[in-house]
């Protein structure tokens, strides 16, 4: 409570009986009607609590729930979309790519698709990463880049088991199982080394080239070029999905690995997302 | 006003440190409602005026058409919240330009500043919508309940029949007219006779309504009943103006040194001040302007005319209350102090005025500052360019390495076209000699250079991937440039940017 009020000097009005190292402050009543305002805030905050959910477990007089309110507003976007949505799922992914409308609601909305169920392991601009995660964005493809070829790898998945017209193929592990011996496999290294020029030892490329038409060149070409009906690689480029090194190469012989990919087709995603992400990868800059 | 040392200050002769009384001022005060008696003169013809031309500006300019073609809204001042566009006369402003309105905002900004310390408070006397429509209301007002005599005693008296007839009327046309002020705000942000039938008719939307019953309810709240308590407990700007004004600037003031001791007209030894209250009357603030210079007062200069008028009775001089700088205030009591009252006192006291200084450091440098902004404005505006084009370089991933060994790079290209044409631009690349170009969705033309459509007054978004050969020797960074030509192989628009490559 202020406890000295007094008259000041210059403007003859009371102090508010504050003094601040000789500063005092001048008494200037508020005026009534802003004190009213303060107490109809008061009032209009106690009208709030009531009618929105204020309080953990209150639902609120007016029923509006932010979350039911962002259901709603998602319901609507997509009965706004469904039109769309509903020519995208009948329509072939040529037929997507041809339509300039639909073209671009499907790269639009294939973005976020990718962004949401693909780029965890594809990246973000689908531009993978060394160890098993291919790029979408080259042009060196495993199983086809044509947007038939991209829509039934997305659709059916690769080695998941869960679509029978899935992706499905399985490299031997030429040394824990005992096909090779550890000196066969250099010789094959070699020779796999020496489709890129690379061999430096060109009396173990030769020694590897028969071992190589027997056991490898089935499904990776006489010459290496790779076989997309099996997702076997070319060997003779510059995109090498688990590295390129001899070291590599020679642990990809001796124990293969092949990565894996759920079927979106199947359950997991509307097909006319599958036809958007189609689109959207075939966009990414390989698409044939 | 506490940068201002007032000469005089007529509170000051009361007592000093008054013991501690058990009636000192309460908390909180009670409004004392404010009358103001109808006046004439030079100062309120200029406020008629100002006013007149202020509300013809913001009722009317909704209603200027303004031919853009065919698909384009033709309103003269539109904010097209819809399409993000401002559209004012002839110039089309973008969201990315928005730095024109933001240095209009600080032209606007700094000539206020300039006002301010040059003239005094004539924003808020004369321009402020809230002294604008106060004065319409009171207007109003005046009109159907009579002045300040006939309102005071209608307030007193009995409510009978006259009185809720009189106030029912007021403010019947109150409401009117703060309708008319939200629906003239909601036409410049959509066409104003579209809008206009929507909602006399009641087609329009949530927001329009809403938008047009915020407006109106603050224009009758503030206008008809806030009135002077906006400019006292509400506004900043009373308070922070005092930083603008100092004792070169014209502000309303009571000649002290002519004016005192007050005292009848016909009495002896007393000032020019015959404490008629004329100008206390007047005042839309309710104030004594022969207290000194205060916040409330918002220099609309009424008490100026009334106190010309009473001075003309009595055949004096007017100027009495007049547009002054403190500095001749002091000059003229410095002058005539010691002097009796009387003509002697009068001559000697304007006699020290001079010419007011309007060119010193302050006002120079607003000055400044609005040449600065406005030279500023007026080159951006002049090169303000109606065609752009900007290159996004993809962030992931940095470059592509392609299964020959080739570097490729993705961009977005997006052509920002503020024109009508629609006619197609040639991309075309300025890179090292191998660098290949493709453009997704392209048309090419003859020569096999990409051709970009462009869509009218509006965004166009092209994808392009660019290869180095396999084998070519690059740096990490390369400098490109993606320009834009028309037709006839002249540059429209271009935008450098960088390929990436590995590590060298």
């Amino acid at each position: 409570m202020p406890t000295k009020i007094e008259k000041d000097s210059l403007t003859g009005r009371d102090t508010t009986g504050h003094e601040w190292d000789g500063l005092k402050e001048l008494n200037t009543p508020l005026p009534k009607w802003w004190l009213w305002t303060f107490y109809a805030c008061i009032a209009f905050s106690a009208v709030w609590v009531v009618i929105y959910p204020s309080i953990p477990g209150w639902r609120g007089t007016s029923g509006w729930i932010a979350r039911e309110a962002v259901v709603a507003e998602v319901a609507e976007a997509n009965a706004r979309n469904a039109p769309m949505m509903a020519r995208l799922r009948e329509a072939t992914p040529a037929q997507i790519a041809a339509d300039p409308e639909m073209r671009a609601f499907a790269t639009a909305g294939g973005r976020v698709a990718f962004a949401n169920n693909c780029a965890g392991c594809h990246g973000a601009g689908g531009q993978g990463a060394v160890g098993g995660f291919p790029s979408l964005a080259d042009d060196d493809w495993l199983w086809g880049g044509t947007l038939e070829a991209i829509q039934h790898t997305i659709r059916h998945g690769i080695r998941s088991n869960e679509s029978d017209d899935q992706r499905q193929s399985q490299m031997p592990r030429f040394g824990a199982d005992g096909l090779l011996t550890a000196a066969q496999i250099n010789d094959v290294a070699e020779h796999v080394l020496s489709f890129t020029g690379r061999a430096t030892d060109q009396a173990a490329a030769g020694r590897g080239a028969p071992l190589y038409a027997e056991q490898c060149a089935s499904c990776h070409g006489d010459r290496g070029e790779g076989n997309r009906e099996f997702g076997a690689p070319r060997l003779t480029d510059q995109v090498w999905l688990y590295g390129g090194s001899k070291r590599d190469i020679v642990a990809m012989i001796g124990n293969a690995r092949a990565g894996v990919m759920p079927a979106w087709g199947q359950g997991r995603l509307d097909p006319a997302i599958v036809n958007m992400l189609t689109v959207y990868v075939h966009s990414l800059g390989g698409g044939e | 006003m506490s940068n201002v040392e007032a000469p005089h200050r007529a509170k000051a002769d009361r007592p000093a440190e008054a013991p501690v009384s058990a009636a000192a001022q309460p908390l909180y005060a009670t409004r004392q409602k404010v009358y103001p008696k109808r006046v004439f003169g030079k100062v309120r013809s200029v406020k008629w005026a100002v006013l007149m031309l202020c509300l013809a500006l913001y009722y009317l300019v909704p209603w200027l058409r303004w031919d853009r073609g065919p698909g384009m809204p033709d309103q003269a001042v539109l904010v097209d919240i819809a399409n993000a566009r401002l559209f004012f006369f002839w110039i089309e402003i973008w969201p990315q330009e928005i730095y024109f309105l933001t240095g209009a905002l600080i032209l606007g900004a700094f000539a206020l500043f300039a006002v301010s310390s040059l003239f005094g408070r004539l924003w808020c006397g004369f321009t402020c919508p809230q002294t604008v429509w106060t004065d319409l209301f009171m207007f109003v007002e005046r009109w159907i309940q009579g002045d300040r005599n006939a309102r005071m005693k209608l307030d007193q008296g009995p409510r009978n029949a006259n009185y809720w007839a009189r106030k029912g009327l007021t403010h019947a046309v109150w409401l009117l007219i703060a309708a008319a002020t939200g629906g003239a705000w909601v036409m410049y942000f959509a066409d104003a006779p579209t809008v206009t039938m929507e909602i006399l008719t009641g087609a329009a939307s949530i927001q329009i309504y809403f938008f047009f019953a915020l407006f109106a309810g603050f224009t009758y709240l503030l206008a008809g009943w806030a009135r002077e308590q906006v400019c006292t407990y509400m506004c900043p700007w009373p308070r922070f103006q005092a930083a603008m004004l100092d004792e070169n600037s014209l502000v309303v003031t009571y000649r002290d040194w002519r004016g005192e001791p007050r005292g009848k007209a016909k009495a002896e030894g007393v000032g020019d001040c015959v404490d008629c209250f004329a100008c206390v009357h007047v005042c839309p603030t309710g104030i004594d302007i022969r207290d000194g210079q205060q916040l409330e007062c918002i220099g609309c200069g009424l008490c100026v005319d009334a106190c010309d008028s009473v001075m003309a009775k009595l055949g004096r001089p007017k100027g009495l209350i007049a547009f002054e700088t403190l500095k001749n205030l002091s000059a003229s009591a410095a002058a005539t102090a010691g002097m009796a009252p009387g003509p002697e006192r009068q001559k000697a006291g304007m006699a020290a005025r001079h010419m007011p200084r309007f060119i010193r450091p302050r006002t120079m440098m607003y000055g400044g500052a609005i040449a600065v902004v406005a030279l500023a404005m007026l080159g951006a505006f002049l090169l303000r360019s109606t065609l752009d084009v900007t290159v996004l370089r993809d962030r992931a991933p940095l470059f592509v390495r392609l299964s020959d060994g080739a570097i490729r790079n993705g961009y977005t290209v997006k052509i920002v076209n503020k024109r009508r044409e629609d006619t197609p631009l040639v991309l075309d690349l300025r890179a090292p000699e191998g660098f290949r170009m493709v453009v997704q969705d392209a048309e090419h033309d003859p020569q096999g250079r990409p051709l970009l459509a462009r869509r009218a007054d509006a965004i166009s978004q092209y994808r392009v991937l660019l290869t180095a050969p396999a084998g070519a020797r690059l740096a990490e960074s390369t400098p490109v440039t993606f320009r834009l030509l028309e037709p006839n192989g002249r540059e429209a628009a271009s935008q450098s940017s960088a390929f990436l490559g590995p590590r060298p």
